[in-house]
């Protein structure tokens, strides 16, 4: 009988966990739920009216959601993909890298699901797109793709950080020859979550924008900055708040690696930048319309070399040895990456492909107060998802919880 | 309906808790009346596509709409299922020697299709070119929202876009849920009950020719054009994606009537006809006019074909 209500008591050990706190602690929940009320007030307010409540039109059909979504999905995959170098150069801290890597990718993931559901005109039937009970249309369709392998990877990385907290909450070691496999599994599925993403648009020959094969290596290169830059803040984060260890040493060598993506990022851009302005054809009027305005339509404009700026910027503070091992410089540089990428991969990729539409029309498209609100909900429901699961799983990292019986049942 | 769950000691949690208790209670709330209480608010949640259902279930559904639109619209509505014909497949052509840019056809068609009158819908887009500006594939100079005293304007020319219900369709091969698709007799269709509307098919589409329903659809009790069918004219939803099927509801009757757009125009500028038939009228300026068809390079192969006869 004690064993069956274990798991509950499990529940409630992990719930105070979750509840204790200083005043920062606190603080920082009751701000993120503010935001989080907002959103759902928001998406409700779409629900009832419409999609007509957003900014976008036939002209421009996606945006803000989907800006988000594309973003997300390179946090995701570049948090797992940390895992590389830190096997490579063996760092001491693999092991966190892993798992906090992982909780990421967790948690980006269920965001990007979030957005993309933000974006449907009837919500209600997103089953439709399943196999099985819906009629997805596999393989034709490069959502249907998007839709296995993120869902494949929310499974995996689940199952990983799921089977290293189980195994630790017991105070038992975890194997290495039961977490190598999946880990091994989950580093050529990152890739394949950015490319597939790439390909949903970079199949579209009606949009010359994104119907550019450098499309795909640029996301990869992209999502390879912003995703360990996050994580470098995480990291510092969380050895500040918890006795998790991560040294100088990978912080530094990681900075550095980033340094490198963001050079190859920069040069790929560059590629496109000049196939587009040299050549000059018809197909140059989207490029156009981001980086110098089109007809006297230049809303994106300032953005955009903004986010060139910032890329740049923080290029040379990480390629520098003497800035990238100065943390106010390093921890500038990361904010400047994501802040840079969140521009370029977001708005800054989905926008110019409506612009001009098909049909050669302009419409200036800026997200609307509904959509902002909704945004801001499933970013602060994001990281108070993100910020209570390291909650619970930085103690039962470094021993602080356990629990009693074995054969229990445990939560997130 | 559902009660907040109080006694948990965790006020964390709870906001999680809430907040995803909140979001499913808002979603269920505006997705399912519950006020209703009538099972054909989950018969339609369930409802299967429209190529997987039986003749049987086909007929309920049917029956089920037709309850669901008089009741929303006061208006008896007879929704037709009518099959392609055999030995059809059809194809347009466009005289863009004789087009005057009125816009009868926009708005006959909105008035046949019973397009949302707020916000507006237009299936037909008809586009204005001053002469010799460039054209044909680079509609970056054409304008849309011309409005002169009259038309046609000195010194422009007008070029009608609407579905090109392409033979190879890149709307069709993008959508995630098979909710459009393309019928034997070449029309391009939507089933409005199983589209989720993530709009990738408005993304793939090059031609402009599919719309979404941004809100509600709002169409005068008296402009209601009750002859509708399934895949075609009835009475759309907020949130689903919609475009022109060549009439289906006139054109698959036999005998057949034209689409409203060809019967409309005053200048003959359109025709319609079966591309199988040799002695059909498109294929009449297929074989003796030079015609195009746009954005030739994309291989969507249109069954639009533009021409001139003068």
């Amino acid at each position: 009988m004690s064993d069956l209500l274990q798991p509950v008591k499990n529940l409630f050990t992990t719930m105070k966990f979750m509840a204790k706190g200083g005043k920062w602690y606190y603080g920082w929940l009751a701000f993120l739920s503010l935001f989080i009320l907002i959103g759902v007030v928001s998406y409700i307010k779409q629900l009832d009216q419409g999609m007509i409540l957003t900014a976008m039109r036939d002209q421009v059909s996606w945006g803000f959601y989907i800006s988000n979504f594309t973003f997300l999905v390179g946090v995701a995959a570049a948090a797992v993909l940390l895992v590389v170098p830190a096997y490579l150069y063996n760092f001491k801290p693999i092991k966190e890298i892993v798992l906090l890597g992982e909780i990421l990718a967790i948690t980006a993931i269920i965001m990007c699901l979030m957005f993309v559901i933000s974006d449907l005109g009837r919500p209600e039937r997103g089953w439709h797109i399943l196999p099985i009970i819906g009629a997805m249309n596999f393989p034709s369709s490069l959502l249907a793709w998007d839709v296995l392998v993120l869902n494949g990877y929310l499974a995996i990385n689940c199952t990983a950080v799921f089977y290293v907290l189980y195994r630790l909450s017991l105070g038992k070691e975890y194997k290495m020859s039961v977490l190598w496999p999946i880990i091994i599994l989950s580093i050529p599925w990152a890739i394949s979550i950015h490319t597939v993403t790439a390909f949903l648009y970079n199949g579209l020959s009606s949009r010359p924008f994104w119907n550019a094969s450098i499309l795909a290596p640029r996301f990869i290169a992209s999502a390879l900055c912003s995703g360990p830059a996050l994580m470098l803040l995480i990291f510092q984060i969380v050895r500040r708040v918890s006795k998790m260890e991560i040294s100088d040493v990978a912080i530094f060598k990681i900075a550095e690696l980033i340094a490198y993506t963001m050079g190859l990022n920069l040069f790929l851009f560059a590629a496109e930048f000049f196939k587009e302005f040299y050549s000059g054809s018809v197909h140059l009027a989207p490029m156009q319309y981001p980086y110098f305005g089109l007809h006297g339509h230049s809303k994106l404009v300032i953005w955009m070399w903004l986010a060139f700026i910032f890329n740049l910027t923080a290029f040379f503070i990480f390629l520098r040895p003497k800035t990238r091992e100065n943390f106010f410089s390093l921890n500038l540089a990361c904010i400047l990456i994501i802040t840079g990428v969140y521009i370029e991969k977001g708005m800054g990729l989905i926008i110019p492909g409506f612009i001009p539409d098909v049909l050669g029309e302009i419409y200036e498209y800026g997200p609307s107060a509904i959509e902002k609100g909704v945004s801001l909900g499933i970013w602060a429901f994001g990281a108070l998802f993100f910020t209570l699961f390291l909650k619970f799983a930085l103690p039962v990292y470094t021993g602080d919880l356990r629990f009693k019986s074995s054969g229990s049942e445990k939560t997130e | 309906m559902s009660k907040k769950n109080c006694n948990n000691p965790s006020s964390k949690s709870v906001d999680r808790r809430s907040f995803l208790k909140g979001t499913a209670f808002g979603l269920a709330s505006l997705a399912i009346p519950f006020g209703t209480s009538d099972a054909s608010v989950w018969e339609a949640f369930f409802q299967k596509h429209f190529r997987e259902m039986n003749d049987d279930e086909i007929k309920s559904v049917i029956k089920r709409m037709e309850k669901e639109y008089a009741d929303e619209y006061k208006t008896g509505f007879k929704i037709k299922t009518t099959g392609p014909l055999p030995g059809v497949k059809f194809g347009y052509g466009l005289d863009l020697s004789r087009c005057i840019g009125c816009r009868r056809c926009v708005y006959a068609c909105v008035k046949e299709n019973n397009q949302s009158r707020e916000p507006q819908i237009h299936w037909i887009t008809v586009l204005q070119f001053e002469k010799g500006e460039k054209w044909v594939n680079v509609f970056e100079e054409a304008d849309r929202y011309y409005n002169p005293q009259e038309v046609p304007e000195e010194g422009h020319f007008y070029m009608p876009v609407q579905c090109q219900q392409c033979e190879n369709p890149p709307c069709v091969k993008v959508c995630p849920t098979q909710a459009t698709w393309k019928e034997r007799d070449g029309i391009v269709v939507v089933d409005y009950n199983w589209c989720i509307g993530c709009r990738y098919c408005m993304a793939a589409c090059p031609y402009g020719a599919r719309h979404f329903n941004w809100g509600k659809p709002q169409i005068d009790k008296k402009e209601l054009n009750p002859d509708v069918h399934y895949l075609g004219n009835r009475p759309r939803y907020k949130g689903v994606v919609e475009k022109c099927t060549f009439c289906i509801q006139r054109t698959r009757e036999n005998p057949g009537r034209y689409p409203a757009c060809v019967e409309i125009c005053p200048v003959g500028a359109r025709k319609f006809g079966n591309l199988l038939d040799p002695e059909s009228e498109i294929r009449y300026c297929i074989e003796n006019k030079r015609v195009f068809r746009l954005k030739e390079d994309l291989n969507t192969s249109p069954k639009f074909y533009y021409f001139f006869a003068i």
